[in-house]
């Protein structure tokens, strides 16, 4: 059977090799999860069990429980003074991934690019070609992994449709503050992108406070806002996401989601509108607790010579391992087979990134300073 | 609360040098915090938590909540008379509580008949205490936010993913 070409393409199996390795390999310790080491939260867990106990089993509407939609209204407007209609400008998906997948799907034509800023997320890329599109990635990597409005300028042309911007970034954990934000926008305006907001690391921001993209002036037409519980209230398994956005692209997008989702598993959703209500404390305790770990590890990367920035949101460190002339990919399978420790090659959020490893301190502290003694010993090794 | 006290109160042996980094304080600074609450009294000592079922020559201990109602003292109110309870060895932990009763009791001993004695023969006996009411401990479940349950912890994430 000929599979689709689109298909073919996708994904260098490089990475999946490694991935298989590691996930073949026993007593590992892993700083290559890309989610929280917490479990959600009791009361979260309890809403679930809950629901299921009063018989909630069914479908429920294909944008989403109206409770769930209403407890995003609020939230959103609670943190961050936005407002959007819980019945025609938020819908419920199945993670950001899915809500991505949508709005792309909703909004390109044959031809039509949507920038992504690299490193970057894995799916972006892919999804886009899916959906018919061309991606467009911009090499930041000379700029502190950040999107800079010339970069930006510079990428921008007349079949640009659209930009998927990350912020906190995974891998990095780069974010931006509200005046880089501005900047980049007015540029947005000007040449009428719409902007996709993926924000679903923003509870977990440490230096500065999260801006939510919509906020800014005339931003909010021209958004569509991403967001989800997996991060911040350790509900990866769960799979709730939602995104907020213009009526048009909601309904469009929500003709597409019927079609193939159908809706969010009820159970989960139910759980998820628990975590508004009840999962602030909880959200609260978790980002003290990878604050630390942040610091910490910053430093100890840095004293261990493996150049790296002090991230400002989600849980990854972005090092350099350029120092030890390695690539990406003989660094992490060297330190997986001599050290037992897994990481990510940068070269899996983009060919950009070589020279760098994705390190994820969402592992217990105790973890997270045996991986340590390991790597010390692993870089005298290699020296 | 400061964030020392919080890291301190989680774990107990975090050294001064991973407090300071965590921080972003200097380890002088933080070991000179950590001497003043000592000093103060805010941090009054640093144990380990043992799940004693676990403990293969441990003599298992009972324990006891005992209710005691108790006729405040002129000028000194409760805290006189608390004073000469919580003294005993026994007693393990002693609360003035609010509702039905006055004092809550905690006593530890070898078995069920030292409990018993402690509460007939020394607390009931007091001047000052008009009643009380014992209950025995049967299990323990949590106990200072600790779950008392041993669980391997074992990650279950997969190894790794984006």
């Amino acid at each position: 059977m000929e599979i689709s070409r689109v298909v073919e393409k996708m994904q260098p199996s490089g990475i999946r090799a490694f991935f298989d390795l590691v996930l073949g390999m026993k007593e590992v310790i892993s700083l290559g999860v890309g989610e929280p080491d917490f479990v959600t939260p009791w009361q979260i867990r309890e809403a679930g069990i809950y629901s299921l106990e009063q018989g909630f089993t069914s479908y429920t509407s294909n944008k989403g429980l109206y409770k769930l939609r209403l407890g995003i209204h609020r939230y959103l407007k609670n943190k961050y003074g936005l407002e959007y209609c819980p019945d025609e400008e938020i819908l419920i998906t199945v993670g950001v991934s899915e809500g991505l997948d949508l709005a792309l799907r909703a909004i390109i034509n044959p031809g039509d690019k949507i920038l992504v800023a690299q490193p970057s997320y894995v799916s972006y890329g892919p999804v886009t070609e899916l959906a018919g599109g061309i991606p467009v990635y911009i090499d930041t990597t000379k700029d502190g992994f950040k999107l800079t409005p010339k970069l930006l300028e510079r990428h921008i042309d007349k079949k640009t449709k659209g930009i998927v911007l990350n912020y906190p970034t995974n891998p990095t954990g780069v974010s931006y503050r509200r005046k880089e934000l501005e900047e980049l926008n007015k540029i947005l305006n000007k040449h009428n992108i719409l902007c996709l907001s993926d924000e679903v690391y923003g509870d977990l921001t440490y230096d500065f406070k999260h801006t939510a993209f919509p906020t800014l002036p005339k931003a909010k037409d021209n958004t569509l806002y991403f967001n989800g519980f997996s991060k911040a209230y350790a509900m990866t398994g769960w799979r709730v996401g939602y995104v907020c956005g213009p009526r048009e692209i909601i309904a469009a997008m929500t003709k597409i989601h019927q079609y193939t989702i159908m809706c969010v598993p009820i159970t989960s959703q139910m759980a998820a509108a628990e975590a508004l209500v009840s999962g602030k404390r909880s959200t609260e305790q978790m980002k003290r607790e990878y604050n630390r770990r942040r610091l910490l590890l910053a430093e100890e990367l840095n004293t261990l010579g493996l150049k790296c920035s002090r991230p400002q949101g989600a849980f990854y460190m972005f090092p350099s391992i350029k120092s030890t002339g390695l690539s990406s990919m003989e660094f992490s399978r060297k330190l997986l087979e001599e050290e037992k420790v897994a990481v990510v090659p940068g070269t899996a959020f983009g060919p950009c990134c070589e020279g760098y490893i994705r390190i994820s301190y969402a592992s217990s502290l105790e973890n997270l300073k045996e991986a340590l003694v390991r790597l010390k010993r692993f870089l005298e090794k290699i020296k | 609360m400061d964030e020392i006290l919080e890291i301190l109160e989680k774990d107990g042996r975090a050294s001064v040098e991973d407090i300071a980094k965590m921080t972003r304080k200097k380890p002088d600074e933080v070991k000179k915090a950590i001497k003043k609450y000592e000093k103060e009294g805010a941090i009054l000592k640093y144990k380990a938590v043992i799940n004693k079922d676990l403990v293969k020559d441990y003599e298992s201990e009972v324990r006891a909540l005992i209710e005691v109602n108790i006729v405040p003292q002129k000028d000194l109110g409760f805290d006189k008379i608390a004073e000469r309870i919580y003294s005993f060895p026994e007693v393990t932990s002693c609360y003035l509580i609010s509702g039905t009763y006055d004092l809550l009791v905690v006593v530890e001993g070898k078995n069920l008949h030292t409990v018993s004695n402690f509460v007939a023969e020394k607390l009931s006996c007091l001047e000052n205490v008009r009643g009380t009411a014992t209950h025995f401990l049967l299990k323990k479940y949590k106990e200072d936010g600790v779950i008392l349950k041993h669980k391997s912890h074992k990650d279950e994430r997969i190894a790794i993913s984006y």
